[in-house]
């Protein structure tokens, strides 16, 4: 908060250094970003610090909050209510398997749209269009896909390979990887992003590597990866926030079950607040998931600087 | 992966180098169609079922192994999930709620963005790092106090909670968007408007808004694809079944139909149909929006 201040103090001095137009202008800025600031402060700030006061109360929206301290915190460490870190324990499980197999199927099929061939601006089209179609329609539809006796998986595993797939949706230990299942199939937002990063590499990167002797597999690893890393770090950011985030699937899908082993972490926030109305309790469970996915970006990002590769970094010195 | 077979060609004599060459290249183009192909047909395959399900009779939906093409094909399926629950109502709330918020978004991002971009104001760049900020804030922790306040207002089961924020700043990553295209439009453009008469405002509306359609309609998609799709919205501030949109609808045939499966695949695919037409025809919007962040390898 210091900094903040301080940087207002800087705000009025540079203001009243400026010139009429100047000013003009710096008042245009200001009201045309208004609707910006007025969102960010009615919708964002304001929100997040009445919902960091929501959490330490016992509300049932209908009457006042009672002010409890940290109580919700502490009948969750305690295990009042095991299914809270079970669920913690759910989202993690499913984002530590999605999340890098979505990275690394992405970057394959991003290098194969790479190639120069004919068509491949269908083949494109095709491989992006799940990530498009998102939502509601996708998951009951693999809600049929899933159905353990006449669902389409089973049926391909039987006549593929001759395995007896699982009941894969009221199965305990398979309602997750179901769901990762399905999570790779619209890979094609990450897959997209990754495309626009191979066609930003200079060329000449590849054909010097070429004339230094660099076969393949040297060009894809000292020359792509390297210079795709910022890429690949965005991808892997945006998916950790996603995936922890994880709610229409599953409600759609197990609504959590069976016997919670599909319950993620925002989904029991729902039922908590809006089915349960245990609104205190739900915003503790918010505060718990955003300090989570808070904890996990900037470890990624802590970890970037011995990974990521910026190409203005040697011009910085 | 890329040119894997290439060190092959090497041993080989001189002579016949660069037809070796040649075929290497020609064998891992067909590699590269091979897997193309195979990839497309496995994500192609589960929209192709639930197609092929829409059609069939309730009776042969439970046959094994499955009948691709329908014998016969139930078109009156469609027409028949449309009227089992109030499809004409959800698809009206769906599609007046789509339009405000794609209208809101777009015009209040552009002109947030408008501001970062083009104008000098004092403590524009720390607003712009909040923007970001926000980017990558996750949503659900605001959820319940903003609720609390469109309860307390009387809006809940309205759909001005889910119409109203898209006029405030269209979302970070739209304003992230727009900013990052006006930047890129020369300053002269402006300098000359401005000696021509025109105000800030007038910059923005003749100027700079007639020269950035592609990344109106690229935010524009986008936000229509994010409303469409959005479903935790709804569910929460919905709770009649005269105000759902068709997510919420949808998700009616869950209970109450659970093993009509024929029905609830068309009743999918009606809701995917707006989306697929608007991804046929607006293709490259969906393409330019990842190039307008600027990733760059």
């Amino acid at each position: 908060m210091a900094t903040a201040s301080a940087a207002q103090k800087g705000w009025l001095a540079r203001m009243r250094g400026l010139s009429r137009g100047e000013r003009r202008e710096n008042a245009w800025g200001w009201l045309l970003a208004s609707p910006w600031i007025i969102g960010f402060l009615g919708f964002t700030l304001v929100p997040m610090v009445a919902s960091l006061y929501l959490s330490m109360t016992d509300w049932d929206i209908l009457t006042t909050p009672k002010f409890t301290g940290l109580k919700n915190y502490s009948y969750i460490f305690t295990g009042g209510d095991p299914v809270v870190l079970k669920s913690f324990g759910i989202t993690t499980y499913y984002s530590v398997v999605s999340v890098p197999l979505r990275l690394a199927l992405g970057l394959l099929i991003a290098l194969l749209m790479n190639q120069n061939v004919k068509g491949i601006f269908v083949f494109r089209s095709v491989y992006y269009l799940p990530a498009v179609l998102s939502g509601v329609a996708v998951a009951m539809m693999w809600r049929w896909i899933f159905n353990s006796e006449f669902g389409l998986l089973n049926y391909a595993l039987w006549a593929l390979f001759r395995i007896q797939g699982p009941a894969w949706l009221i199965n305990r230990q398979w309602v997750v990887p179901a769901l990762i299942i399905m999570s790779l199939w619209d890979v094609g937002s990450t897959m997209l992003i990754y495309l626009a990063g191979l066609q930003g590499i200079p060329t000449d990167l590849y054909e010097a590597a070429t004339v230094d002797g660099a076969n393949s597999w040297h060009k894809f690893w000292k020359v792509t990866l390297p210079m795709l890393s910022p890429v690949i770090f965005f991808n892997l950011v945006n998916g950790i926030i996603g995936a922890l985030q994880t709610f229409t699937q599953a409600y759609i899908l197990t609504e959590g079950g069976p016997n919670n082993a599909s319950m993620f972490t925002m989904l029991y926030m729902y039922l908590h607040a809006f089915r349960w109305f245990n609104m205190g309790f739900a915003s503790a469970i918010a505060w718990l998931l955003f300090v989570y996915i808070l904890i996990l970006t900037v470890v990624v990002f802590r970890s970037s600087v011995g990974w990521v590769h910026y190409e203005g970094e040697l011009r910085r010195g | 992966m890329m040119e894997a077979t290439r060190p092959a060609a090497q041993p080989v004599a001189k002579l016949s180098r660069t037809s070796s060459i040649k075929f290497m290249t020609r064998l891992q183009r067909t590699l590269v169609y091979i897997v193309l192909v195979l990839g497309a047909a496995v994500l192609m395959v589960p929209f192709f079922w639930m197609v092929s399900t829409s059609l069939k009779e309730p009776g042969a939906v439970f046959v094994l192994p499955p009948e691709w093409i329908p014998d016969p094909v139930m078109w009156s399926n469609y027409p028949k999930a449309w009227n089992y629950v109030p499809f004409t109502t959800f698809t009206i709330n769906t599609v007046i709620i789509t339009a405000w918020t794609v209208v809101g978004a777009t015009l209040s991002s552009a002109i947030v963005g408008y501001s970062f971009a083009r104008l000098r104001w004092v403590g524009r760049d720390t607003m712009f790092l909040m923007v970001i900020a926000t980017m990558m804030l996750p949503s659900h922790v605001t959820m319940i106090p903003v609720f609390a306040i469109w309860r307390s207002l009387g809006f809940v089961n309205t759909f001005v909670p889910l119409i109203v924020p898209a006029f405030f700043g269209g979302g970070a990553f739209n304003i992230f968007l727009m900013r990052q295209f006006f930047m890129t439009l020369p300053l002269d453009l402006d300098d000359a408007a401005k000696i021509d008469g025109c105000g800030v405002f007038g910059v923005f509306w003749r100027i700079v808004a007639p020269l950035s359609k592609p990344v109106i309609g690229t935010v524009a998609i986008f936000q229509f694809l994010y409303r469409w799709n959005d479903f935790m919205g709804p569910l929460i501030y919905l709770n009649d079944q005269d105000r759902y949109t068709l997510a919420l609808g949808l998700q009616l045939f869950r209970g109450q139909y659970e093993t009509k499966w024929e029905l609830l695949m068309a009743a999918s695919v009606i809701v995917m149909m707006p989306v697929l037409i608007i991804y046929f025809f607006a293709q490259r919007y969906f393409v330019q929006g990842i190039v307008f962040t600027g990733v760059k390898g």
